[in-house]
Order: C-alpha cells, then sequence, then structure tokens
C-alpha cells in the first residue's frame, strides 16, 4: 500500500514535469521542470531497488547534465520561444500521433499485466554498488573503455565547436 | 506491490511527452531537452526490467547476477552516452547561434554553419 503510494506521487511529478516542459515558453522554466521530472525518476529508481543508479541519475543526470543546459541557456540569453506556422502542422499531426503511441502502448502493457508480474519493495541487496562494479569492470570491461574514447572525442569534438574562428 | 506495467505506462507517457516536445517547440534548446526527457524513459524500462529479471530468477549458474544487473549496467552506458551528447549538442547549439543569432529551428534551415 505504501509502495502503491510512494509510486502515484512520484508518477505524478514525473508526468506534472514533462507537460510543463511543454507547457513553458521560456527554456529556462522547461530546464527546471525537467530537473523535478529527473529527481523524481530517481525516487522511482530506489522503489525499484536501483540504488546505485538512483544516485548517478540526481549527480549527472540532474546535477552536471542540467547545469550544462541552464549555463547555456544563460549564456545565449535565450527568450521566450515564438510560435510559428510549422508547429501548427505539428501540432496536427504530432498530437494525435502521439497520442496513439501512448495509448498503444498502454492497452499492451495493461493486455499483459498478468504476464509481466509486480514489483515489490525487498530487502535483497539487488542494485548493491558493488555487484554492478564487479559486473562492468569484469565482464563489461571492454564497452567501459571504449565509452571512455568516446568521452573524450566528445570532449574534444565540443572544443572545436564551442572555439570562435579566427 | 506494485505491477511492473504501471511503470512501463509511466515510461511510455513520458516517452510521449518527449516526442511532443520535439515535434511542438521551436526553441532549439527545448528540443534537446525533449530528447534528454526520452532518453530518460527508456532508462526507466530498462531498470523496471532489470527488476523484473532479478524477481524471476536472473542468476547464471556460478550465481553472479548477470541477468539481472545488466540492465542497470545499460543504462550505466546510457547516462554516459548522453553526457557527450549534451556536451556535443550543447557546442554545436553554441556554434549555431554564433552565426545566425537565433535558437528558432525554423530559421535554421541550413546545413552550413
Amino acid at each position: 500500500m505504501v509502495h502503491q503510494i510512494l509510486f502515484i506521487i512520484f508518477a505524478l511529478m514525473c508526468v506534472a514535469g514533462a507537460v510543463n516542459l511543454l507547457r513553458q515558453s521560456h527554456p529556462i522554466n522547461s530546464a527546471l521542470s525537467l530537473v523535478v521530472v529527473m529527481a523524481s525518476l530517481a525516487l522511482i529508481y530506489l522503489l525499484l531497488g536501483a540504488e546505485f543508479l538512483a544516485a548517478i541519475q540526481v549527480i549527472v543526470y540532474a546535477g552536471a547534465i542540467m547545469v550544462l543546459f541552464v549555463f547555456v541557456i544563460m549564456l545565449l540569453n535565450a527568450g521566450a520561444e515564438e510560435r510559428s506556422t510549422g508547429s501548427r502542422i505539428a501540432l496536427i499531426v504530432g498530437v494525435p500521433g502521439a497520442l496513439v503511441l501512448g495509448v498503444l502502448v498502454g492497452w499492451i502493457m495493461i493486455s499483459n499485466n498478468k504476464l509481466l508480474g509486480s514489483v515489490a519493495i525487498s530487502p535483497t541487496d539487488f542494485g548493491e554498488t558493488h555487484f554492478i562494479a564487479r559486473l562492468l569492470f569484469r565482464d563489461f570491461l571492454l564497452p567501459f573503455e571504449v565509452t571512455s574514447v568516446l568521452i573524450l572525442i566528445a570532449i574534444m569534438g565540443a572544443v572545436v565547436l564551442g572555439r570562435k574562428e579566427s | 506491490m506494485v505491477p511492473l506495467s504501471w511503470y512501463l505506462i509511466l515510461s511510455a507517457v513520458l516517452f510521449c511527452l518527449g516526442v511532443l516536445g520535439f515535434l511542438l517547440k521551436r526553441n532549439i534548446i527545448t528540443i534537446f531537452m525533449s530528447i534528454e526527457l526520452m532518453l530518460n524513459a527508456v532508462n526507466l524500462t530498462f531498470v523496471a526490467f532489470a527488476n523484473y529479471w532479478n524477481a524471476h530468477g536472473g542468476l547464471l549458474p556460478s550465481g553472479k547476477p548477470v541477468v539481472g544487473l545488466s540492465g542497470h549496467v545499460f543504462v550505466f552506458f546510457v547516462m554516459v552516452v548522453a553526457a557527450a551528447e549534451a556536451a556535443v549538442g550543447l557546442a554545436i547549439i553554441i556554434a549555431v547561434f554564433r552565426t545566425r543569432e537565433t535558437l528558432n529551428v525554423d530559421r535554421v534551415n541550413l546545413l552550413k554553419l
């Protein structure tokens, strides 16, 4: 019962943040509502027994990435967005499309409800950091090393793109 | 006890809101934030199914929780790639803004900077 109440609270926070992201016209308001979405997703990860992921969701997503976004919004002095004809076509075609997609996926999930089972808050140590660390540094060592190259390339790309041409 | 389908439906709702934001918003930074929202929705699916595998005995014969925790490792990699993508994408936005003086995607209709 407590689990269900907590899930509903965090899920409503998530959806409210996402809807507010769409409603706001100023990007800084959208960025702050995305922080709400990410923080409540971290709490939902905790309900699913993923402590490590909840921590890095807050640190990496709500912390680092969103600070980068807010920094760029401040740097470019971004104002409120202007509506144009392109967005009206997207409104006519996109809203029914996304609605159909959402209803379809939701219907599939509800019809397979028995098969999927349910989630319980268990006292097991599933999702603890040392299990993930063992998996990451033993079974997924090569992908882990490749991502370090990826990040290096991303840093160099960001520096090259952001540099002022002289 | 919460049905797993609730988590998956929440994920689908967040993904659809991300798609809507991508289609409706005209500000390039907000469009980029919608992409992050979609990535988060997919991450939630990964974590939910990791929990499902764990509940259904996702253990290899050696006792390692490989199958169950693989979902967590995938989310880890998605976060790494999202961070790299955010750095490069925001650098591109700054480069576009420097030449166009606008963040409206309707006015950014040429591939050249």
